[in-house]
């Protein structure tokens, strides 16, 4: 069985319109693999079809294997795809804490849950925020907790769109550098899809998509 | 099943219209097997015709209807074009809310007690100004014109186009125009009407339709303020379907279709007039006129608009002074001293109906909730795209006279057997409920940023639970505030709540319309108090609610 994520011939077309021809892409555990391309390139039809969100008005051909178990046709919820995007997403109706237990499968119980908690905000170097209001953080917290909320939920990829699109460029290499970090720690493979030279990962692959 | 929800909806809103209007048209031409109607004929036609007064009903339905809608507009256009530009005029939303929540037969009832020729205004009045010791011998409610009527439906529908006028100028950039129209020389007044209002018309003109069929076929607000003797068609109609003499059924019948035919007829010579303004008033687009009368302009609209929603307000306060009023000779302006006594004499009068009113309300809201968040999962889910129809299957239930297709409904009801029931009750109040809920709903429903469902399906948490855990918090605010608006329709309901209802299930807008012609003052105000009351109580949680909950989350406090 191989592992990661392997597509093989992935072509997505809206109508007469080809968005991905003939796509071959395999990411290893603890890869991360830059796909870059102007925007209308596909790219966020690209994240759509692995993610499993894909409008029923787009035509997906091709093979998307995640640990070798096919994607096609599964719920998103079933495929255990981590997604960040520009915007960090924290749910503004929960605190820090609920954000990061939603994340946490419900066969985790009783103290584990409040250990793996406390043991991710002190990862996000927050520690003791647990009763916070989300909007009370500042942009590089947000984007920090946003992370650890997604491998809380133990995912076997990572899917990344622009996520550090938003951030100011001093902040921008910190987190950066942080959320590669964890996704390498965590042996994830993973996707970034970026239009900015600077995101590029140091020594991973490039994939350029044409306009 | 999902899946199911749009069909079911959609089939919910048309059938009993389409029941109803088939079981009118049969006999209007003559088909009622159960009276010994067994050929088409135009005989109901011949016995509408020969009804005496049936001339004069009609002109006068046509004339008010028209009269209300227009000056409703006008009042309403010329109001926000003099308000636009003062800086509270992006919270007049949150204003107008607790007045559009108010049952249209409250405010007839409080504006009667206001106009009444022993009402508040003369008393105010007297005898200092007026020289009157005495109730004035002139017909100032239920006047032969309909003046009274008139302006009762305005008082209601000023705040509602209003209403609508602001929730379209949201999505047209209105300030960004107004600045460039003014830099170009035109006035506030001037640039509002040849910049804004081309663009906001498309948007604003099912809900012009609607009040406009709303206008021809009221029947609470003709009962309190139209004239008696010929009425307006609608109440004439209720009259004869009620009457006792069964034959009446015939030309009642043929009344209900020409009912339908002069809203039709109505909307189609409006439409018409829209194109003939559009076309006569295209060249003077760009004639280059900077306006002239401006202040004049912002005078009439601020002091008209001001004066209706005055005179809604006051009826109001003349309600509350009326139903805590002790002794009270005419000319006094206030009683000798305020008391209880109608509150503790008649409890079962008040409790009755306030209870039936609160149950089928909830019952109706929470059906018409669970339907219009039902369809736009769908709509979501499924990649579905409503189109112009869905939102005419919405309007249809408020565009087709309720006397058009209500009757039929309940002659239908009574062949089946469950006329009268609290189930069909309920369906009926759903019927107008279902839309406002629907439409309240689904733009902050599709505003809704899908990439939080994306984010919680990669951390594994499927559809249902996305919904509850997240959407239904998230959107709690609009949810409630459209709960607010489908349980101020449905306490409103008057028509559907007798005929549906076989007057079994008396509600607070049943009786205070039924009382309001010479029953005791005391309990009609306690009664349209209570109308008025609970709808804006239940306006003021959905306000007030979502802001305590989230009190310690700032990104759900309401963007101001």
């Amino acid at each position: 069985m191989s592992r990661g994520l392997v597509i093989t011939g992935l072509s997505i077309a809206l109508g007469a319109r080809v968005l991905i021809a003939d796509l071959d892409l395999r990411i290893a555990p603890g890869a991360i693999v830059t796909v870059m391309g102007p925007s209308g390139s596909g790219k966020s039809s690209l994240l759509a079809a692995i993610g499993g969100w894909i409008e029923p008005a787009f035509t997906v051909s091709g093979e998307m294997r995640l640990d070798s178990e096919p994607l096609a046709g599964v719920p998103p919820e079933r495929r255990r795809i981590g997604i960040l995007f520009q915007d960090p997403l924290l749910f503004p109706h929960l605190t820090v804490g609920e954000n990061l237990a939603f994340a946490l499968p419900a066969s985790i119980r009783g103290p584990e849950r409040r250990q793996r908690i406390e043991a991710a905000l002190e990862a996000a170097e927050l520690s003791g925020y647990a009763d916070r209001d989300p909007a009370t953080l500042s942009g590089g917290q947000k984007a920090r907790i946003a992370l650890l909320r997604t491998l809380l939920s133990e995912p076997r990829a990572l899917l990344l769109d622009e996520p550090f699109n938003r951030l100011d460029s001093e902040l921008r290499d910190r987190i950066r550098q942080f959320v590669f970090d964890h996704a390498r720690r965590a042996d994830l493979p993973t996707l970034l899809v970026t239009h900015d030279e600077q995101d590029v990962a140091v020594g991973g692959p490039l994939i350029r998509l044409g306009s | 099943m999902l899946r199911l929800f749009p069909g079911l909806t959609t089939a919910l809103l048309l059938l009993p219209l389409a029941a109803g209007l088939g079981g009118m048209l049969l006999p209007a031409f003559g088909f009622l097997p159960a009276l010994g109607g067994h050929s088409l004929s135009l005989d109901s036609w011949r016995m509408l015709y020969a009804e005496p007064g049936i001339d004069g009903a009609i002109r006068l339905t046509v004339v008010t209807g028209l009269a209300a809608t227009f000056l409703s507009l006008a009042v309403a256009l010329l109001l926000c074009a003099a308000i636009f530009d003062r800086p509270w005029f992006r919270r007049i939303d949150t204003a107008l809310g607790p007045l559009l929540a108010l049952p249209h037969s409250a405010l007839a009832i409080g504006l009667a007690f206001l106009i009444a020729p022993s009402g508040w205004l003369v008393r105010l009045f007297s005898p200092w100004a007026t020289g009157w010791d005495r109730p004035p011998d002139i017909a100032s409610v239920q006047d032969p014109a309909g003046l009274a009527l008139v302006l009762g439906l305005m008082t209601k529908e000023v705040p509602y186009l209003l209403l609508m006028i602001v929730a379209a100028l949201g999505q047209v950039r209105p300030r960004a125009s107004l600045i460039l129209a003014r830099s170009l020389g035109y006035g506030p007044v001037t640039a509002w009407f040849k910049v804004l209002l081309p663009q906001i018309y498309p948007q604003i003109r099912l809900p012009i339709y609607a009040v406009l069929a709303f206008s021809l076929a009221v029947v609470d607000v003709a009962l309190i303020l139209g004239p008696a003797n010929p009425p307006t068609l609608a109440p004439l109609l209720v009259r004869w379907f009620t009457d006792r003499e069964l034959a009446r059924l015939f030309p009642a019948s043929a009344g209900a279709i020409l009912q339908l035919l002069l809203v039709v007829a109505a909307i189609a010579l409006w439409r018409l007039g829209e194109i003939g303004l559009g076309f006569a008033g295209r060249p003077r687009l760009s004639s280059g006129g900077r306006g002239r009368h401006e202040g004049f302009l912002r005078t009439i609209g601020a002091g008209a608009g001001g004066l209706i929603v005055g005179l809604g307000l006051l009826g109001l306060l003349a309600l509350l002074v009326w139903s805590f009023a002790g002794p009270w000779r005419f000319p006094d302006a206030l009683p000798e001293r305020f008391d209880t006594l109608v509150w503790q004499q008649r409890p079962a009068a008040l409790l009755g109906p306030t209870s039936v009113t609160l149950t089928v309300a909830v019952a109706s809201v929470l059906i018409a909730l669970a339907l219009s968040i039902g369809c736009l999962e769908a709509e979501r889910r499924y990649g579905l795209r409503p189109g112009r129809k869905a939102l005419l299957v919405l309007y249809l239930p408020l565009l087709v006279p309720q006397t058009a297709f209500l009757f039929g409904v309940q002659v239908l009801l009574i062949r089946v057997g469950v006329d009268g029931t609290w189930t069909a009750l309920v369906w009926s109040h759903l019927l107008f409920v279902l839309p406002y809920i629907f439409l309240s709903l689904a733009d902050p429903w599709r505003a809704f940023d899908p990439r939080y469902e994306r984010v919680a399906g990669g951390l594994g948490v499927g559809p249902w639970r996305r919904l509850i855990r997240l959407k239904l918090p998230m959107l709690l605010r609009p949810i409630l505030f459209a709960s607010a608006v489908g349980f101020a329709v449905s306490v409103a309901q008057y028509l559907p709540t007798l005929l549906i209802g076989a007057g079994r299930w008396p509600t607070l807008t049943t009786e205070a319309v039924t009382l309001a012609a010479g029953g005791d003052r005391r309990l009609v105000a306690a009664l349209a108090l209570l109308q008025s009351a609970l709808p804006l109580l239940v306006y003021a949680s959905a306000i007030l609610l979502p802001t305590w909950v989230f009190r310690a989350r700032r990104d759900m406090q309401a963007a101001t």
